[in-house]
């Protein structure tokens, strides 16, 4: 993380001041998004304690990284810093990365491999999964000094979270008594969840990581505004990756939390005049030098060239013809959040497959030709909604509708997704 | 470091006048990016050459992602022109400083080499910042007389992108 620490001193923004307006939701309901839900310190607060802290499953890494017993990574639950470890027994543990003693967040490299974990200011030490195993002089020195007699070392272990495992990937959760993750995602989510993580192991292709200066919540509003995709993203367009003709759909589970966004590509694309006449960006002239890159080698059990899933609250699983990848949000304040690409193939990949994902690969990420430009529109919905005299977002499109749809010119998931929001934030 | 360009020993005029024409080669290449010439870009590399843009944990790992990742000057065309004409970003200023050029290898019509790099950011509305340092690691070869990079690695420290890299580095 970028250390802010100096920009929330000096940011009005920052505090909450005690004649904050209070949060009432617009009369207008969910076709109204009022600015303070991108803004408010205070809302900020609540989100991290009622959802990053409360009753989700966040993710926190793929078990491609934590290969072996000993294996750790640095990862976040909401902007709360945690260690991913793999034990002895090679099970996945998930706890604080906040020493017991003084608070430190003892952890400081990325990733690595290690038989226990040691804070380096008084070496306290716990084994893989958060245990406090030693301290240093815990019965003094000459009989003077050192811990009381009734401390015990389980009282002092790191603050451990419910992990569970899926199709390679790893997802904690700091409530206690999550239900599966199966029933988290729901059917609806699970089978294009399943079709990406179809059981076959899974290989690090590398990372991007990139700060957004914009809510956080705004990056999964993005991803199920399908509308944007053939407005903003004029490749897509051009190149006829998606295109407002082909099949497609925004499918929500039932609560509202999760999307899919997914589109076929025919086998030859072809916009028809219509949609040509309301597509600005579209242009008949252009062609690419080398195509290879919008090649689709069909590999997947699923209709869709493309899934863009949006899972509640830090997780976008990325299936764009055969780029792949894992974008793990870490908020870090209302202004804005990182994002942690994690982009991967399969380990049976031959060379050119690899290579293939990698030449695709130019469609995303912060220099991808889609992926810049969703983060500069979100840093100018920011500048709008903090800038401008207070106001609300419209997201009437598509009428009164919520949940799934089968077309592309519909809010109707953000306005699902902030049904459920209002319902965990009490607003 | 990136794997595959460790140093060789270079006799040392061979290395002068080698660095000599890098660093005249990197000023014409940062200064077509810097006046937002992105279209004239393409011409700094052969048709097989491989431009990529990473990260040096990715370097470092010998992970092969790039954020940028081009094979052949064809791909490089295409970003130039998906540049140009259909990507939506802020309007803004680019100014390159490359230094600290390094031979590392010597062959007939070939050098590896690397420069150290910094890249600074003007958006049009907001205070200049360090977009992002790193270094190059080059191929070059000669064509007619000239310098042509066959591989161009842009592997920068700066780990954390802010918000977007828009154009080639």
């Amino acid at each position: 993380m970028p250390d802010t620490a100096s920009d929330l001193r000096t940011d009005p923004r920052a505090a909450p001041l005690a004649n904050e307006p209070a949060h009432v939701w617009p009369a207008e309901g969910l076709s109204a998004i009022p600015d303070w839900v991108y803004t408010s310190q205070a809302i900020y607060e609540r989100e991290i304690e009622r959802i990053f802290h409360g009753r989700t499953w966040n993710f926190v890494a793929l078990e491609a990284e934590l290969p072996e017993p000993g294996c750790f990574k640095r990862s976040h639950v909401g902007p709360t810093p945690v260690i991913v470890a793999r034990d002895r027994d090679g099970r996945v543990n998930a706890f604080e990365n906040r020493c017991a003693h003084r608070g430190a967040e003892l952890c400081r490299p990325p990733s690595g491999k290690v038989t226990e974990l040691v804070c380096p200011y008084h070496q306290w030490t716990y084994d893989l999964a958060g245990n406090l195993t030693a301290v240093p002089f815990r019965r003094g020195i000459q009989k003077q000094g050192g811990m009381p007699p009734d401390f015990k070392l389980q009282d002092h272990n790191l603050k451990q979270l419910t992990v569970t495992t899926r199709g390679g990937l790893v997802f904690a959760s700091f409530a206690r008594d999550m239900e599966p993750l199966e029933d988290y995602l729901g059917p609806e989510i699970l089978a294009d969840f399943d079709a990406t993580f179809d059981g076959r192991p899974l290989k690090l292709l590398g990372y991007y990581r990139n700060t957004v200066p914009a809510n956080w919540k705004m990056y999964h509003e993005n991803l199920k505004d399908p509308y944007h995709a053939t407005l903003l993203h004029a490749f897509l367009v051009n190149f006829g990756l998606m295109v407002a003709g082909n099949k497609s759909a925004m499918i929500v589970d039932p609560k509202g939390r999760h999307g899919t966004l997914a589109s076929a590509r025919p086998p030859e694309p072809k916009v028809d005049d219509a949609s040509k006449r309301e597509m600005r960006a579209f242009s008949d002239t252009m062609k690419l030098a080398d195509d290879r890159m919008l090649d689709y080698v069909r590999e997947f059990d699923s209709p869709w060239s493309v899934t863009m899933q949006t899972i509640w609250p830090n997780l976008i699983v990325q299936r764009e013809l055969n780029t792949l990848g894992v974008r793990h949000i870490v908020p870090n304040g209302p202004h804005e959040f990182l994002m942690v690409w994690t982009m991967f193939g399969y380990a049976g990949d031959s060379a050119e497959m690899t290579r293939h994902r990698l030449r695709q690969g130019n469609l995303m990420g912060p220099s991808g030709f889609l992926g810049l430009e969703d983060n500069e529109a979100l840093r100018f919905v920011q500048e709008g909604v903090t800038r401008s005299d207070p106001g609300a977002s419209y997201v009437g499109l598509g009428g009164a509708e919520e949940g799934t749809t089968h077309h592309l010119i519909s809010e109707a998931a953000i306005r699902s997704m902030y049904r459920h929001y209002r319902e965990v934030m009490d607003l | 470091m990136l794997k595959g360009f460790e140093a060789t020993a270079v006799p040392m005029g061979a290395a002068r006048d080698a660095r000599a024409e890098i660093e005249a080669f990197n000023a014409e290449y940062a200064a077509v990016l810097d006046a937002g010439q992105v279209d004239a870009w393409p011409r700094f590399f052969t048709s097989d050459a491989l431009y990529r843009i990473t990260g040096r944990d990715n370097a470092d790992a010998d992970l092969p992602v790039g954020l940028v990742y081009c094979e052949g000057k064809a791909m490089i065309e295409d970003r130039a022109l998906a540049i140009a004409r259909t990507m939506m970003f802020a309007p803004r200023y680019l100014l390159h400083q490359v230094t600290n050029v390094r031979v590392l290898a010597l062959a007939d019509d070939a050098i590896a080499a690397t420069a150290n790099y910094a890249l600074y950011e003007t958006l049009v509305d907001a205070r200049t910042t360090l977009q992002q340092v790193g270094r190059y690691y080059d191929r070059f070869v000669r064509r007619d007389g000239a310098l042509l990079l066959r591989e161009r690695h842009c592997v920068y420290d700066s780990l954390i992108i802010d918000t977007a890299l828009i154009y080639p580095v």
